[in-house]
């Protein structure tokens, strides 16, 4: 195990360290990047990830304290568990990075997205529609006689899947907010 | 107090200590040039060319452990200071750039002289700042200088609209300025040194790998490395970066390692049970082939930046740290434990290592007719050793060959461009050390393609009295890339000649300095000691053989056994032992 400067809160004392760090797994990671909202942060952390080759499967950024002009930033990336470690040692030496935690090692944490679906259709197709958002309980939002806006909030993979089903049935758009996490408990 | 934005940046850098500034004023920088103007306390040095301001800043703050300080203008003032910034963060110097940009009422419409410094800067600093009001200005100055030079230290940029420098607003001294909650850790911890220390008791094959990071921590961090050094009687080798932080004469130096490391170092960083790492990044002109990485070693690794640690080579210990404060606690803990060492192996250890520094790999044949450059940096050597000397390189073949053949026995006084190699390095950099240390010897090892790249500096040194030797060995060729193209691409040698060079004597007549031409190594030492005798800048022309190779080479990809020692005699012995593939 390597003496790491990582930040309160992340991972140096879990399971992640047990794992051989060379293997060739390609794993997902959600990380919350806790910043001083400045201008240019957020340009510097998706520069981080494109210039030194990083993925980025999704993104999320808001001031969470105003007083303390604190962002949260929420990322979910891929890659090596070596390339994971790397990354949260780039994110964690950022001048304006105040704290970078792990998500997916750290414990329990749920994850959350929000999601609108416009869904156009007529008969069967609209009643259908409508049953199967009753289900993966998505509220509509807007309606006009021939489409709804549904609004659901779940993981990404409840969001996938229920886009899936309204695809045959008139999905004409989507719009995701990215993921939002926090870890369980206190 | 209240002022203007434009004296608070006189009056932030004056509260620094800063005594210098390398510059070249603009529209958008007119303000602050007007303050400089109207004040002694701070000299402004005015450069040729933006970049040379940066390397100017660079070699101060490489010599002296300072932060070093440009200033240029919008748009193409800040474009051209690109490159100096890329060069300071690879190298971890710490510079602190100001940059003036269009008042913030036009950011966004394609003003005149508006480049987007911010954001073309922003991959190539540490970190940066557009200062969009004066009341920020200072507190954001004092803020500068301390990112530029905590943890691992680097560049850093800021960039004030012309507004802001004429705007008027309190001024926040230093004490009060929010550093913020910037503070990297510097103090080790304590079990991972010990474990360290378990490790250097009873290692056979042990060695000492260090690097720019020891410059960076301090003259402490190299009279600690000494001490340690000596006690254990470990041997010790260090990268491009870190040479100076032990003596070259010192008995248990190896020399540098890597691709054109000595031959020694090399093997003995392959063939270690210990790797010490201090303050040096596994950088690929190290490691070679990542797979055949000194394959029997357990390895420690001492650095201040934990993005460092894992990054290239896994490492069975990472201690976070400065080294000052590391080497500070090692050699407490191992002194308490009672100064242990593995003493047979010790013993063993060394006898192979002679054996290995009996192929002297650095020999080159000799001429009495044509100037080996070899021969030029050991004349130079002899005839300077022993001087208040300081050393800059521009990139290239005569940058390896310094490398290997000039002995550092203090830390800073040796500045390269490693990590970004930038050709146009050397000669700024040399001014910028002068300009620090006005009574030293200063000398510029060139090769004269790197050299032309920012001649035009030669004024520079000329306007400031900054009496630097341009010591030019003069191959009138691309070197380095020539000799790649001879061993790894057939002997084509692609736009690797250095035609229609100038007359450097005439040159330097031209700027007003001393130029010397010397053909013959009879003439040599003569020379250079009139070289070294002349009162002001000197232009060296020494012309050298123009296809000499630089050896010791390990080819890009290849382990360190697989080293190339060209034609030196001893190819015989090296293949009898096998352990070299010629
Ligand atoms: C043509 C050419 C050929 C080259 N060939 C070679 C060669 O043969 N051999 C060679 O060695 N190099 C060579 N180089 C240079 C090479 O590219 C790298 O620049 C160099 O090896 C890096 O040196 P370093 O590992 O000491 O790291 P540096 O770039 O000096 O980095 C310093 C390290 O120390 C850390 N650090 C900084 N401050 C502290 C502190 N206070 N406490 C603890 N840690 C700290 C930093 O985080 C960083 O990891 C060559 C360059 C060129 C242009
Ligand atoms: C700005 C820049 N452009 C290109 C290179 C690639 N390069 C590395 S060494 C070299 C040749 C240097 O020639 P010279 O300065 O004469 O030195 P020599 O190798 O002959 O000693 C070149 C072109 C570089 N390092 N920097
Ligand atoms: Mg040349």
């Amino acid at each position: 195990m390597n003496a790491l400067n990582i930040k309160r809160g992340a991972s140096s004392h879990s399971a992640y360290d047990l794992r051989d760090p060379n293997a060739p797994v390609i794993e997902s990671h959600t990380l919350a990047v806790i910043v001083e909202n400045e201008p240019g942060v957020l340009a510097r952390v998706i520069g981080l990830f494109s210039g030194r080759g990083y993925n980025i499967d999704s993104l999320t950024v808001a001031e969470t304290d105003h007083a303390g002009h604190r962002s949260r930033i929420t990322v979910v990336t891929r890659g090596t568990p070596a390339v994971i470690e790397q990354i949260k040692n780039q994110l964690g030496r950022m001048v304006p990075v105040y704290e970078v935690h792990d998500l997916t090692v750290e414990g329990p944490a749920v994850q959350r997205e929000l999601a609108l679906l416009k869904v156009a259709g007529k008969g069967d197709a609209r009643i259908e529609a409508l049953r199967l958002a009753e289900i993966f309980r998505a509220n509509v939002v807007d309606s006009t006689l021939e489409s709804f806006v549904f609004e659901m909030t779940g993981t990404p993979e409840k969001i996938d899947a229920f886009a899936d089903l309204m695809r045959p049935l008139g999905l004409k758009d989507i719009a995701r907010t990215g993921v939002a996490a926090l870890p369980r408990g206190v | 107090m209240q002022m203007t934005g434009a004296r608070m940046v006189v009056q932030a850098l004056k509260d620094q200590g800063v005594d210098t500034v390398f510059g070249y004023p603009g529209g958008a920088v007119l303000p602050i040039y007007d303050e400089i103007f109207q004040q002694n306390d701070i000299r402004h040095v005015l450069v040729r060319h933006e970049q040379g301001a940066v390397h100017m800043a660079e070699g101060y703050a490489r010599s002296t452990g300072k932060v070093g300080v440009a200033l240029v203008t919008s748009g193409p003032g800040a474009t051209n200071a690109v490159t100096g910034l890329t060069d300071a963060l690879l190298d971890s110097i710490p510079i602190v750039v100001l940059s003036g940009q269009v008042p913030t009422f036009m950011i966004g419409t394609d003003g005149f002289q508006e480049a987007d410094t911010v954001g073309i800067t922003r991959p190539c600093t540490k970190h940066n700042w557009l200062v969009k009001d004066t009341a920020q200005l200072a507190g954001t100055i004092h803020k500068a200088f301390h990112v530029a030079r905590s943890g691992r230290p680097g560049p850093v940029l800021i960039d004030i609209p012309k507004d802001v420098q004429f705007a008027t607003a309190a001024y926040t001294p230093m004490e009060s300025a929010a550093t913020g909650h910037y503070a990297p850790k510097r103090t080790p911890d304590a079990e991972a040194v010990a474990r360290m220390v378990e490790m250097m008791e009873t290692a056979e094959r042990p060695v000492f790998y260090t690097g720019g990071g020891v410059i960076n921590s301090g003259r402490e961090a190299s009279r600690l490395l000494r001490e340690f050094v000596e006690a254990t009687g470990f041997p010790i080798t260090s990268t491009l970066m870190g040479l100076g932080a032990y003596p070259a004469s010192g008995k248990n130096w190896l020399g540098m390692l890597g691709m054109h490391g000595l031959y020694e170092a090399n093997l003995a960083m392959h063939g270690c049970d210990l790797m010490i790492n201090i303050g040096a990044r596994f950088d690929d002109r190290i490691t070679g082939r990542i797979s055949d990485f000194s394959p029997g070693s357990r390895k420690v690794h001492v650095d201040i930046d934990p993005s460092s640690i894992n990054k290239v080579i896994r490492v069975d210990v990472g201690i976070v740290g400065d080294v000052t404060e590391t080497l500070t606690e090692a050699l407490r803990q191992w002194k308490a434990r009672g100064s242990k060492v593995n003493r047979e192996g010790l013993a063993k250890w060394w006898a192979q290592i002679n054996e290995w520094r009996a192929v002297k790999c650095l020999s080159y044949k000799p001429s009495t007719t044509t100037i080996k450059p070899q021969y030029a940096l050991e004349r130079l050597e002899a005839l300077t050793k022993g001087m208040d000397r300081y050393i800059t390189t521009e990139v290239g073949q005569h940058q390896m060959w310094a490398a290997q053949f000039l002995g550092f026995e203090e830390p800073h006084r040796w500045m390269t461009s490693g990590g970004l190699g930038t050709m146009g390095y050397g000669l700024p950099a040399s001014i910028g050390v002068q300009i620090a240390h006005p009574e030293s010897l200063v000398i510029n090892v060139a090769g004269e393609a790197s050299w032309l790249m920012n001649m035009q500096e030669m004024g520079t040194a000329m306007q400031f009295r900054a009496p630097v030797k341009q010591f030019i060995l003069n191959n009138e060729r691309l070197g380095m890339v020539r000799q790649w193209q001879e061993l790894l691409h057939g002997e084509r040698y692609s736009s690797s000649w250095s035609e229609s060079l100038p007359d450097f004597v005439k040159l330097a007549e031209a700027f007003g300095c001393k130029g010397i031409l010397c053909t013959d190594p009879k003439d040599l030492d003569e020379a250079i000691m009139e070289m070294i005798r002349y009162d002001g800048p000197v232009i060296f022309d020494c012309r050298v053989e123009k296809h000499e190779n630089c050896f010791p080479m390990i080819p890009s990809g290849k382990p360190h056994n697989e080293m190339l020692l060209g034609d030196a005699e001893t190819q015989g012995v090296i293949g009898s032992k096998g352990a070299v593939l010629v």
